[in-house]
């Protein structure tokens, strides 16, 4: 025998659930009167961030062509220097009015779900591969019969040279599929349908 | 300046995604439409995973954690078992993760969510909102109190019941750490029938999921007390990422 090696298993996922907006965004479901606000809702800014405001919309479909009227997005993203509001963030201070982070539950009609935010500026890959990401917004996605939330990387239109070069778009073997992490730019909104499954399929990453 | 309050850098450990339920989980039948059908991309983490949203305690409201009162006209309570639901935010390595926000929902006693969306026949309970919040110390650890959920019925196959649970949310440090889970109670035999607990592969991974009973953190003539650990995610340590000659 040898030693073990001691490590904990990490807790298995399981599905957030029809209602998961009672727990993450209640006032959304009508509960009020506990949360003052949602956690997440909201802009992402405020008046003194610095950087360009632009609204993210886009809707979570199935392989049916439906959009996902119960499901629930968060996005964590660089401010408009590229730097995260992290205690990990080592290169440097964050905008200390940007968080990064926002969370909001699909429309319950439509299935639509906006973030208004900036646009982030390039952040590196890695500590000993400094080339510069193409600017780019972490999603997250979690839903009734998602079993474990779905990670995805949202780049932009207006950013053809800089995705050209992006280390992770650059590597992607299937080409057909690149423009699936890309948001459409029109003015100042830019729009990301995420398709769950079929030929449309959003690449998901294993993070 | 303790070893929790120095910022880690390095990458998370890989998902085991043997050990973690698959995407598509046909007897539940909702993942059918609902799950990738061509394989994840791997993306070993990068700044963008690696670092994540830090919430400061002064969010928290004082009743956030307390879920027998905090949606309770004044005076009143909510009506069920009264349980303290505790334990620690660990991660693979067994260190505490503090400063984790720790986000929980579930139904009332009689199976009943407060949610416009919910048709069940159990009735609300007017003082049980049904939702709480915690972050945790600078040993991982959260607690709060609340009512034990009752099970409840839901439209997969024609006679399936969900065992009690508890949903819950959490944030680590790092976006790679984000976790949504359930809690289940010990001795429930609604456990393994559950098409939903069963996403999981791994009986070791259910069993994790299941919170015993903890006679020792009960608080006497109140309330009983289950104890839940979660584990997130390792993460590399920054001294061999820092190396000059590599790992």
């Amino acid at each position: 025998m040898v030693q073990t090696l001691d490590y904990l298993k990490e807790t298995a996922s399981q599905t957030a659930g029809p209602y998961v907006h009672i727990g993450l965004t209640p006032n959304f479901t009508g509960i009020h009167g506990v949360y003052d606000r949602d956690l997440g809702s909201g802009p992402l800014y405020n008046d003194k961030t610095r950087g360009e405001r632009i609204t993210i919309k886009g809707r979570v479909i199935d392989g049916t062509g439906t959009p996902l009227r119960d499901a629930l997005v968060e996005i964590w993203q660089a401010d408009t220097d590229g730097f995260y509001n992290s205690p990990s963030e080592t290169r440097g201070k964050a905008d200390p009015n940007f968080l990064g982070w926002g969370r909001c539950p699909a429309n319950m009609d439509s299935g639509e779900f906006t973030f208004e935010t900036i646009k982030p500026g390039r952040v590196p890959f890695r500590e000993k591969d400094p080339r510069l990401m193409a600017p780019h917004v972490t999603l997250w996605i979690v839903a009734r019969g998602i079993n474990i939330g779905l990670n995805t990387r949202m780049y932009f239109s207006d950013e053809a040279e800089a995705n050209a070069e992006d280390p992770i778009l650059k590597t992607i073997e299937h080409r057909v599929r690149v423009p699936t992490l890309i948001g459409q730019r029109d003015g100042d909104v830019v729009s990301f349908d995420i398709h769950l499954q079929g030929e449309k399929e959003t690449i998901f990453f294993d993070i | 300046m303790s070893r929790n309050e120095r910022p880690e850098t390095g990458a998370f450990y890989a998902r085991d995604r043997a050990w973690q339920p698959p995407a598509l989980t046909p007897l539940y039948k909702t993942s059918v439409l609902r799950s990738p059908q061509k394989a994840l991309l791997s993306l070993d983490g990068t700044k963008s995973e690696i670092t994540g949203p830090v919430f400061g305690h002064n969010m928290l409201n004082e009743l956030d954690n307390d879920l027998i009162v905090n949606y309770a006209k004044p005076g009143e309570m909510a009506i069920g078992e009264r349980i303290l639901v505790h334990g620690r935010v660990l991660d693979e390595r067994g260190r505490g993760v503090a400063g984790a926000l720790v986000e929980f929902w579930q139904a009332n006693a009689g199976g009943r969510y407060r949610h416009k969306k919910e048709t069940y026949l159990a009735p609300l309970d007017p003082n049980f909102g049904g939702f709480g919040r915690s972050i945790t110390d600078e040993d991982g650890y959260y607690w709060f109190k609340t009512i034990k959920p009752g099970p409840y019925p839901w439209m997969n196959w024609v006679n399936d019941w969900r065992p009690a649970h508890i949903h819950f949310s959490v944030f680590g440090h790092g976006f790679a750490q984000r976790l949504i889970t359930q809690m289940y109670f010990e001795g429930d035999p609604l456990i393994w029938k559950c098409p939903i607990v069963k996403t999981i592969p791994d009986e070791e991974a259910i069993r994790q999921l299941i919170a015993p009973l903890d006679m020792n953190s009960t608080i006497p003539m109140d309330m009983r007390a289950y104890k839940f650990d979660i584990v997130l995610r390792g993460r590399r340590s920054t001294f061999f990422e820092n190396r000059k000659e590599g790992n």
